[in-house]
C-alpha cells in the first residue's frame, strides 16, 4: 500500500491550488446579499446611541438621564459610566439609549444631563519633552505622564562609534492612525429566554461569547456569536466590546432586538490605533559600508496606557554587532490603541530602514548595495538577497536610483527609488474542523472560524475541492458561527495557515476511507488510487465517479473531525521575509507626493490562491501608502480632541492616489516545500520605510516624519 | 439629526415666503454639505427650504451683456453647457472636484454658500472658535487655516471652490429677500465678509434671503484658469487655489485678475500681483513676480507658514495655465 502521508502535492502538481480563483461569496458581496452585523434588521429592532465625552481628561460629576427616558421612542437608557468616574480620553461612553427609530434615540440622547469638570490634558504624542514636563493630575493624583520601556545593550556602542567612519545621526517618526474599517465595530443583539444571540462584527468568532459571562451573567453555552461577513477588522475586533454588553443589556431590559454600531468620529476615537513612535537614531558603518553600531531612543504613545513599540524589534530585521536601544512610553489622554496589522512592525522598520538609507547617503552608496552588504545581519539572508534581485529588476532599479536629490527632474517634479525590508511570522493559529461526505458526493466543512475580507471561505473549499478532485461548488464551507468547530482568532496572519492545514488533513483522511470502499466494491489496487476530475483513478484508468465513491459511505455522511495543525506535519511553516521598492514623483513647489511604482516582492510559501494572495498584497500596499502619505490622527493639543475624527479630514488614498503596484511571490521549491504561511501582516510593514526613502532620494533631504504631507516635505525642503 | 419640517417652494417668491416664515431655516441645495450639518447638529434648523423644484434656479440664459447662471445649476451641468464652454476656469474646479456623486448633485449656489471646513467650527466651536476669549485656532492646530486676512478672529478659510474664479471673471450675484419680490443684483468680491462675531456669519446673506442667479460678463477672448493645490486625487478640498482670467494681445496682458481660495476668510484678490502684470509678457518670470507679490503680505499662523508657498505656487501654475504654458 502506497504511503498515507498527509502532505500537499509536490509544487506544480495541485489543480486548483496555487490558481487565480475568484472569492466564492464574491457575488454576494458586490452584490449586497452578504449580511453584515450592520445590516441585522430583524423585526422589532431597536437602534442604540452612544453619548460619550467630549472632553479629553475629565471627571463625571453629575449624571441625570430621567429625562431620555421620557423621550418619546425612547425604550431603555443604559448607563456606562458612573458619576466621580475619570475620564481619560475623548468619545469615552458615557450612556447608551435605545429607541425604536435612530432619531429617537438621539433625541433621548440630548435630554441626558451629564456634566462634566474638564481636566487638564496632555495628547502631543510626538512631545517628549513636554511629556516629561507636564503637570497633570491624575485622579487627584500628580502623575508622570512617562513610563521607562526599558533598555538594552550588546557589543560596545561607544568604541564601535569611535571606529567608524561614517556616523549618521538622525530624528524620525511616524504618528498614530487607527483603523478606520469600513464597517464600524458592534453588534445586534438578541435575548431567546435565557439564551443570547449576537451578530458580532468580529474578527474572533470562537472565542467571544465566553467575554458576555461575566458583564451578563449567561451561560457561555447559551450564547451564540454569528458574523458571516466583516467590513475590516485588522486587528481592532477580538473582543466584545463595553458597547456590545450595553447593547445585550438594552436588549435584555427592553425583551427586543438592539443593534448598536459606532457612529465614525466615535469608531475613531475609542476603536482602537496604531501607537505612534518617534526616535533618535545614531548609526555607524565601516568604510566598506558595513553597520557596526546602532545606537536608538524611541518614544510614542498607545494612549491612556502609555506604550510605544516593543523595544525588541529595535533595529528592525538587521541586528549590529554593537547596540543600544532605549524606549519610553508617553501616557496621553487619547484613545487606547489595538493591534494594527503587523503589530510593532511598520513603525520599528520605519525608523530603521530610514536611519540605514541616510547612512548608506551620507557613505555615497546605492541604498540596494548597502542593504545587501549588510544581509548577514539579518534573520533570513536567503531570502532577502534574491528577493531584492527580483524586486530591483522589476523597479529598474539601476536605470532609477541616483544620489539623492540628483535625478534627471521634469521641472519641479523629481523622481526618486527607496527600498526596505520586513520579517513576520505568519505561523498557523488553532482551529480545528469537522468534515462530512455526504452520499451524494458533496463535501461540508465546518470551522469556527471567520472571513474576515481575505477569503478565508474560498481557501477551506479550495483545499478540500483539491483533495477530494471535485469542482469548489461541490464544497460548501460553514463558518461564522461558535456554535462549529473551535477556531482560532483572524489575526497575526495565522490563519491560512491555521484553517487549511486541518482541512487538508482532514480531507486526505477522509478520502483514504473512501478508497478503501472503492477498493473493495471494485476490486482495484488500493495503492494505486488517485481522486482527480470528479473520477476515482487507478492508474491511467478511471474506477468509478466521485458520486458513486461517496455513496459506498453509506446512508448517511462520513464524518471526521480534526484538530489543529502542528508544526512536524508538515502543512504549515512560519517566519517570511519580504522585500519592497517605490518610487515616487515629488512637487517640490508643492510638497505634493505622487505614488509611481511600488513593488512587492513576498515569500510566503505555499500559495494557495493566488488571486487572493495578490489582493491581500494590494491591500496592504494601499494602507501602506495611506500610512506613508496622508494617513493621520491629529490631535488638538489646545482642545485635546482627534480633530479630524471623520472620513474628510483623515485623509485615505483612493485609486488616482496609488500608482502602479508588482506583486511578486518569491516561490522556489525551498520555500514552498515549507506549506502555507500566513501573508495578512508582511507586505503592510515595509511601505513606510521603503516611500520614506524614495522621497529622500527624489528631493535630496529626508522627511523625517510619517505621513509625508505638503507641509511637512515643504517645511524639510525649506530646512535643507 | 433633529426633526425640521421640509418646505418646497415652486417659484422664488414661494421660497422666500417659507424662508420668512420661521425663525430658523436652511436652504437645501444640491445638499452634499448640508445632509452632514444636519447629523453633526451643526445647524439646527425649524425649517429645511429645498429649492430643487424651481424652475428658474435651473436655467443658464443669454443676457445682454453676458451669461446668467441659476444657483440650481449642477456642476455637471455647469461643464457641459455650450454658452459656457469659454470659462475655462469654471471647469477646472469642476473637474477638481473629482467625485461624480458630487458633480451631479451639488450646485453653483451651495458652493458659494458653502460654510467653512474649519475643524473647530466642524466641531461645534463656533465660526469664530473662540473658548473663554481664546481663539482656538490661534493657540491650536492651524495647518488648514488662513495666511491672508486673518488678523482678526476669523482664522478660517473660505470654502467655496468657484468663488475665486467667478470673482476673477468679474461676477456678480443676484441676492432676493427677505421682502417679497426684493432683488439685488452686487459684485461676488462683495457677498464674502470676515466676520468679527460668529453672529455676523460669513456672507452678506440674512435670513430670508438667497442666491438666485451668478452673472459673468461675455468671457470675449479672455484667458482664464484654476489651480487648486490638492494633496490627493480623489475627494479632497485644496489647501490653496487661485484662479486668473487675463486678457493677452500678441503675448502681452492688458487685462489681469487675480484671485486666491483657501487662504483667507474670504475669496483674496490679488489686486497687486494683477496690476504688476499689465503690459508685460506672461512668462515663468512674470508668473513668478506676480505669485510673490500675491502672497507678499502673507501673515501665516504657527503650523501654516507651508501653505504661503502653497499659495504662491498656484498662482504662479493658475497663471501659467490660463495661458496654456503650464509647467507640471
Amino acid at each position: 500500500m502506497a504511503e498515507r502521508k498527509v502532505g500537499w502535492e509536490p509544487q506544480g502538481q495541485h489543480t486548483i491550488i496555487g490558481k487565480e480563483v475568484q472569492r466564492t461569496d464574491g457575488k454576494q458581496k458586490a452584490s449586497g446579499q452578504a449580511k453584515y452585523s450592520n445590516d441585522a434588521n430583524p423585526p422589532g429592532t431597536l437602534f442604540a446611541k452612544l453619548l460619550t465625552c467630549p472632553h479629553a481628561h475629565a471627571k463625571l460629576v453629575s449624571l441625570d438621564v430621567e429625562k431620555a427616558k421620557a423621550v418619546k421612542g425612547v425604550k431603555a437608557v443604559q448607563i456606562m459610566a458612573e458619576p466621580g468616574q475619570e475620564i481619560r480620553h475623548e468619545g469615552w461612553p458615557i450612556v447608551a439609549v435605545a429607541a425604536e427609530r435612530r432619531e429617537y434615540a438621539e433625541d433621548g440622547i440630548r435630554a441626558i444631563i451629564a456634566k462634566f469638570e474638564v481636566l487638564p490634558h496632555f495628547v502631543d504624542e510626538a512631545d517628549l519633552k513636554g511629556a516629561e514636563a507636564a503637570e497633570i493630575t491624575d485622579g487627584g493624583m500628580p502623575a508622570k505622564l512617562t513610563k521607562s520601556l526599558g533598555t538594552n545593550k550588546k557589543g560596545d556602542v561607544e568604541a564601535a562609534l569611535k571606529e567608524a567612519r561614517h556616523v549618521h545621526k538622525g530624528y524620525y517618526g511616524v504618528h498614530t492612525i487607527t483603523h478606520m474599517c469600513l464597517e464600524p465595530h458592534g453588534s445586534h443583539a438578541t435575548w431567546d429566554g435565557d439564551k443570547l444571540n449576537v451578530e458580532l462584527s468580529t474578527q474572533n468568532v470562537s472565542g467571544t461569547a465566553g467575554q458576555y459571562v461575566k458583564p451578563l451573567g449567561v451561560d457561555a453555552a447559551n450564547v451564540s456569536i454569528h458574523c458571516d461577513f466583516i467590513g475590516g477588522g485588522f486587528g481592532s475586533k477580538f473582543a466584545v466590546d463595553e458597547w456590545d454588553v450595553a447593547c445585550a443589556k438594552l436588549a435584555k431590559t427592553t425583551g427586543r432586538p438592539v443593534r448598536l454600531m459606532l457612529d465614525r468620529p466615535t469608531e475613531m476615537q475609542i476603536a482602537g490605533n496604531r501607537p505612534s513612535a518617534f526616535a533618535d537614531v545614531t548609526v555607524a558603518c565601516d568604510a566598506n559600508g558595513k553597520i557596526t553600531a546602532w545606537d536608538s531612543h524611541h518614544w510614542g504613545t498607545n494612549g491612556p496606557k502609555g506604550s510605544t513599540v516593543a523595544l525588541s524589534v529595535t533595529p528592525y530585521v538587521f541586528d549590529p554587532p554593537n547596540r543600544n536601544r532605549t524606549a519610553t512610553g508617553i501616557i496621553t489622554h487619547c484613545g487606547p490603541d489595538r493591534a494594527w496589522r503587523a503589530p510593532n512592525h511598520p513603525q520599528a522598520c520605519a525608523y530603521t530602514d530610514t536611519a540605514l538609507d541616510d547612512l548608506a547617503a551620507k557613505a555615497g552608496i546605492d541604498s540596494l548595495s548597502f542593504f545587501q552588504k549588510n544581509l548577514d545581519l539579518t534573520n533570513l539572508p536567503h531570502i532577502y538577497a534574491p528577493e531584492l534581485e527580483i524586486a530591483a529588476k522589476l523597479m529598474d532599479w539601476k536605470a532609477k536610483w541616483h544620489p539623492r536629490g540628483q535625478g534627471a527632474g521634469e521641472g519641479p517634479i523629481k523622481r526618486g527609488v527607496g527600498l526596505a525590508l520586513h520579517t513576520w511570522g505568519g505561523g498557523p493559529h488553532q482551529s480545528n474542523v469537522q468534515l462530512k461526505v455526504h452520499p451524494d458526493g458533496t463535501v461540508e466543512i465546518s470551522m469556527g472560524s471567520q472571513d474576515i475580507g481575505t477569503g478565508t471561505r474560498t481557501c477551506i473549499a479550495m483545499v478540500a475541492a483539491e483533495t477530494f478532485g471535485i469542482p469548489l461548488t461541490s464544497v460548501k464551507v460553514n463558518i461564522g458561527s461558535n456554535k462549529y468547530p473551535q477556531a482560532g482568532p483572524s489575526g497575526g496572519s495565522t490563519t491560512i495557515g491555521g484553517v487549511t492545514g486541518p482541512t487538508r488533513r482532514t480531507s486526505q483522511q477522509a478520502l483514504w476511507k473512501i478508497f478503501d470502499l472503492v477498493a473493495v466494491k471494485y476490486n482495484v489496487d488500493l495503492t494505486t488510487l488517485a481522486a482527480k476530475g470528479g473520477k476515482i483513478w487507478s492508474g491511467d484508468k478511471d474506477v468509478c465517479t466521485w458520486k458513486q465513491a461517496a455513496s459506498l459511505v453509506g446512508p448517511m455522511a462520513l464524518e471526521l473531525t480534526g484538530g489543529p495543525v502542528t508544526e512536524e506535519e508538515g502543512l504549515t511553516s512560519k517566519q517570511v521575509g519580504g522585500v519592497q521598492m517605490a518610487e515616487v514623483a515629488v512637487d517640490t513647489e508643492t510638497g505634493i507626493v505622487k505614488m509611481v511604482k511600488m513593488v512587492a516582492v513576498q515569500d510566503i510559501g505555499l500559495v494557495v490562491n493566488r488571486l487572493l494572495a495578490r489582493s491581500q498584497v494590494y491591500g496592504a500596499l494601499i494602507m501602506g501608502i495611506a500610512y506613508s502619505l496622508s494617513e493621520e490622527r491629529i490631535m488638538d493639543n489646545k482642545t485635546g480632541k482627534f480633530i479630524n475624527a471623520n472620513s474628510t479630514d483623515y485623509k485615505l488614498p483612493r485609486i488616482g492616489d496609488i500608482g502602479d503596484l508588482v506583486v511578486e511571490f518569491y516561490e522556489p521549491e525551498s520555500e514552498y516545500k515549507r506549506g502555507v504561511i500566513g501573508l495578512g501582516e508582511p507586505p503592510v510593514i515595509a511601505p513606510g520605510a521603503a516611500i520614506s526613502n524614495a522621497v529622500a532620494n527624489a528631493i535630496g533631504v529626508r522627511v523625517p516624519v510619517l505621513p509625508l504631507t505638503p507641509k511637512r516635505v515643504l517645511e524639510s525642503l525649506k530646512k535643507g | 439629526m433633529k426633526s425640521f419640517e421640509y418646505a418646497r417652494p415652486e417659484t422664488e417668491a414661494e421660497a422666500v415666503a417659507f424662508l420668512g416664515e420661521v425663525e430658523s431655516t436652511a436652504i437645501l441645495a444640491g445638499g452634499t454639505d448640508l445632509t452632514s450639518l444636519l447629523r453633526a447638529e451643526l445647524v439646527t434648523p425649524a425649517r429645511v427650504v429645498d429649492l430643487k423644484r424651481i424652475p428658474s434656479l435651473h436655467e443658464v440664459t443669454k443676457v445682454d451683456d453676458g451669461i446668467q447662471i441659476g444657483s440650481l445649476v449642477t456642476l455637471e451641468d455647469l461643464a457641459k453647457h455650450s454658452l459656457l464652454s469659454n470659462y475655462r476656469s469654471l471647469f477646472d474646479v469642476v473637474d477638481g472636484v473629482r467625485a461624480i456623486q458630487v458633480q451631479g448633485s451639488g450646485t453653483l449656489g451651495g458652493d458659494l454658500c458653502h460654510l467653512p471646513n474649519c475643524w473647530y467650527f466642524r466641531s461645534r466651536y463656533g465660526l469664530l472658535a473662540m473658548e473663554n476669549g481664546e481663539s482656538l485656532p490661534e493657540a491650536g492646530d492651524n495647518r488648514y487655516h488662513a495666511i491672508l486676512g486673518n488678523s482678526g478672529p476669523a482664522k478660517f478659510v473660505n470654502a467655496s471652490r468657484f468663488a475665486p474664479a467667478l470673482i476673477a471673471w468679474g461676477a456678480h450675484v443676484r441676492v432676493i429677500g427677505p421682502a417679497p419680490e426684493q432683488a439685488e443684483w452686487l459684485p461676488l468680491e462683495y457677498f464674502y465678509v470676515t466676520p468679527r462675531s460668529n453672529a455676523q456669519g460669513n456672507t452678506i446673506l440674512k435670513p430670508g434671503q438667497l442666491i438666485s442667479h451668478v452673472w459673468l460678463p461675455d468671457a470675449g477672448r479672455l484667458a482664464s484658469a484654476t489651480y487648486e493645490v490638492m494633496q490627493m486625487e480623489g475627494l479632497d478640498w485644496p489647501m490653496a487655489s487661485a484662479a486668473a482670467t487675463l486678457k493677452l494681445e500678441s503675448g502681452i496682458i492688458r487685462q489681469a485678475s487675480i484671485v486666491m481660495g483657501h487662504v483667507a476668510p474670504v475669496p483674496w484678490v490679488a489686486q497687486e500681483a494683477s496690476r504688476l502684470l499689465i503690459g508685460q509678457p506672461l512668462n515663468e518670470e512674470t508668473a513668478s513676480v506676480a505669485a510673490d507679490t500675491a502672497v507678499t503680505r502673507a501673515t501665516p499662523m504657527s503650523m501654516n507658514e507651508y501653505k504661503v508657498q502653497l499659495a504662491r505656487t498656484a498662482v504662479k501654475r493658475a497663471l501659467l495655465k490660463a495661458a496654456d504654458q503650464s509647467p507640471v
